[in-house]
């Protein structure tokens, strides 16, 4: 039995917000399917009593001051943006019409 | 004197800062070289001479002025395209960033620039760093200086084959899984993935958080040490930086080029061992010969055993997904880069949907997939998290084994450049390419390699492993091992045939 499904791979890309052609539905199911199936031998590892790494460096919380810093010059940022209007990012309407 | 693309960096440097040669000289050198041989190659997906040679007339100034900028002030450098450069296109080598003008400098750029280096220009990768022949770039493949048919590693296979090809004496690379080291493996170049948190993460466009680290790219160890000077160090703009000294890798360097490593006691792992009939016979044989020639030098063998490696590549293979998933969600079609399907009738989260449809490409979007899997509710204990716990115990192998020895030694990848559209089908195939060095970037510890040897006339890389702030001792291994060829290996690729395309470079970019 495959470990993931096709359909069980559109539904991540939905989550991922991540539109995907049948094709590659067709594609990824298998080739995840095969990733996957490799990682169950992970099971196989006697954790008991392990404590999870997160990063590779333990590091307790880094502080600093609290201290104004100017920031990037408003124009510079929105240069980068792919559609801006009034000094702002630009958006498509968030809620659908009968929302 | 040798002509000036065949001099490394370290050689230089000196040429500039005692007179013999200027920046200028150097600089155009390399841009000539990337003019006449990057039509073919295509390491770059950008070259700014300007920029580059408005730097090395600073430099040049400076120096008649009697100023001494530092050690590698004057030798030009290429960047990937995974670190973002203040007014220089930065793509991450994809679509969904084409045409993006990052705003400000990484940490590693600002001091590129503060060392007065000047920046030939970005250099081509696999799409944000996920992939391990640069075919994943969205906008074209690198090919390998040595064999043009093959693959020039990746993700930095642009930056290697720059190096490789003579078409900069340095460059930068990041390393999350082998980006630095598996390139430099089979381009018969030197690359070192530093200490994790040695070296700022601020500017480089996220993959996966715990486990990213630039480094550099060059010709030999020394090279490697000095461009490692420059950019490592505190930066408290990255929250996981360490706050300690640089480790001392350009003297260790040149230690190690004394060819004398009695007393050192390098590991072999047992478990990698007892793998390699799974490795390309030639790869086995060349490391093996590289083994012998550091025994010659005094080192002593010492079997380690690390029983979690054989985990290591699915460990990864949850970890750095499940944080690029996270990562990647900033490209949303709202703050920079692309955006699809606005067009009045989709809302905003369709035009999310549809931008990053169009904008990643089947790497980056399996990747996005299987980390949303390994995340999501009723999964995460079974796979993230437990990948968590199985990383603990790789980091508990490392630091056992270096109770025992000073540093690890391993074939670098398991095979030689493959020829392109060999392993695209099958993604879990070009997994196995950072078989051996996943390990060290989950541990967190640094790692380099070195041209050992060829293999059907491909170069082959030994690493060098070791511990954290060990980074000195992975550099006396390399140089030393240098010591042993008569020639540098990245002195014996074949020469590019020059087929002078001077259009498709000029066209670059714009």
């Amino acid at each position: 039995m495959s470990t993931i499904s096709r359909e069980e791979v559109a539904h991540l890309a939905r989550l991922a917000r991540l539109e995907v052609t049948d094709d590659e539905l067709d594609a990824f199911a298998g080739q995840l399917d095969v990733i996957l199936e490799s990682m169950k031998t992970l099971a196989e590892v006697n954790t008991d009593g392990v404590q999870p790494t997160s990063h590779a460096v333990p590091l307790v919380n880094v502080f600093r001051e609290d201290q104004p810093q100017p920031s990037l010059p408003r124009e510079d940022v929105l240069a980068g943006g792919p559609d801006t209007a009034e000094d702002r990012f630009r958006v498509p309407r968030i809620l659908d019409e009968e929302a | 004197m040798s002509r000036i693309i065949d001099r490394t960096a370290a050689e230089l440097a000196a040429d500039i800062r005692e007179g013999r040669l200027t920046s200028v000289e150097v600089t155009t050198a390399f841009l000539d070289r990337i003019a006449a041989v990057d039509g073919t190659v295509k390491a770059f997906l950008h070259v700014d001479r300007e920029g580059a040679l408005a730097t090395a007339a600073e430099v040049d100034a400076a120096v008649a002025a009697g100023q001494d900028l530092g050690p590698l002030a004057g030798v030009p450098i290429a960047v990937k395209d995974v670190v973002v450069t203040k007014g220089l296109p930065t793509t991450a080598a994809s679509k969904i960033l084409e045409g993006w003008i990052p705003p400000y400098d990484a940490t590693i750029t600002e001091r590129i620039k503060a060392a007065k280096m000047p920046i030939l220009g970005k250099t081509n990768m696999d799409e944000f760093a996920m992939g391990s022949s640069t075919e994943y770039s969205a906008f074209f493949k690198t090919v390998n200086p040595w064999d043009t048919g093959r693959i020039p590693g990746g993700s930095g296979g642009g930056s290697a084959a720059a190096v490789a090809a003579k078409m900069a004496p340095l460059a930068i690379g990041t390393d999350t899984g082998g980006s630095i080291r598996q390139p430099g493996a089979v381009t018969g170049t030197f690359g070192a993935k530093p200490t994790y948190g040695s070296n700022s993460r601020y500017g480089l466009i996220a993959f996966s958080s715990s486990l990213d680290t630039p480094g550099p790219v060059s010709r030999n160890a020394l090279d490697g040490a000095l461009l490692h000077e420059v950019i490592s160090g505190y930066d408290p703009r990255d929250s996981t930086a360490i706050d300690a000294p640089v480790p001392p890798v350009v003297e260790a360097a040149k230690t190690g080029a004394n060819g004398d490593l009695s007393g050192l006691k390098l590991g072999v792992v047992k478990e990698f061992e007892s793998s390699y009939d799974k490795a390309e016979p030639g790869v086995v044989e060349a490391y093996r010969a590289g083994v012998e020639q550091l025994v010659k030098l005094g080192a002593e063998i010492v079997e380690v055993s690390c029983p979690s490696f054989t985990y290591a590549l699915p460990t990864y293979y949850l970890i750095a997904p499940s944080e690029a998933s996270s990562n990647l969600a900033r490209y949303d079609g709202v703050r920079y880069g692309l955006r699809a399907g606005d067009d009045g009738q989709h809302s905003l989260e369709e035009v999310m949907s549809l931008t990053r449809e169009a904008g990643f490409g089947p790497e980056v979007k399996r990747r996005i997939i299987l980390g949303t899997y390994a995340l999501s509710a009723g999964y995460v204990d079974a796979f993230y998290g437990k990948a968590q716990l199985v990383r603990t115990l790789i980091k508990q192998d490392f630091e056992k084994a270096f109770e025992q020895v000073d540093a690890i030694i391993s074939p670098t990848t398991p095979f030689i450049a493959f020829k392109f559209g060999e392993r695209t089908g099958d993604p879990y195939q070009m997994y196995l390419a950072d078989l051996y060095t996943i390990p060290t970037n989950l541990y967190g510890g640094p790692g380099v390699s070195v041209p050992v040897g060829l293999s059907e006339g491909m170069p082959v890389g030994l690493q060098v492993m070791g511990p954290v702030m060990g980074d000195d001792i992975t550099y006396r291994v390399a140089a030393a091992l240098e010591s042993t060829q008569d020639t540098l290996l990245a002195d014996t690729a074949p020469e590019i045939s020059a087929n002078l395309r001077l259009t498709a470079f000029d066209e670059k970019g714009k």
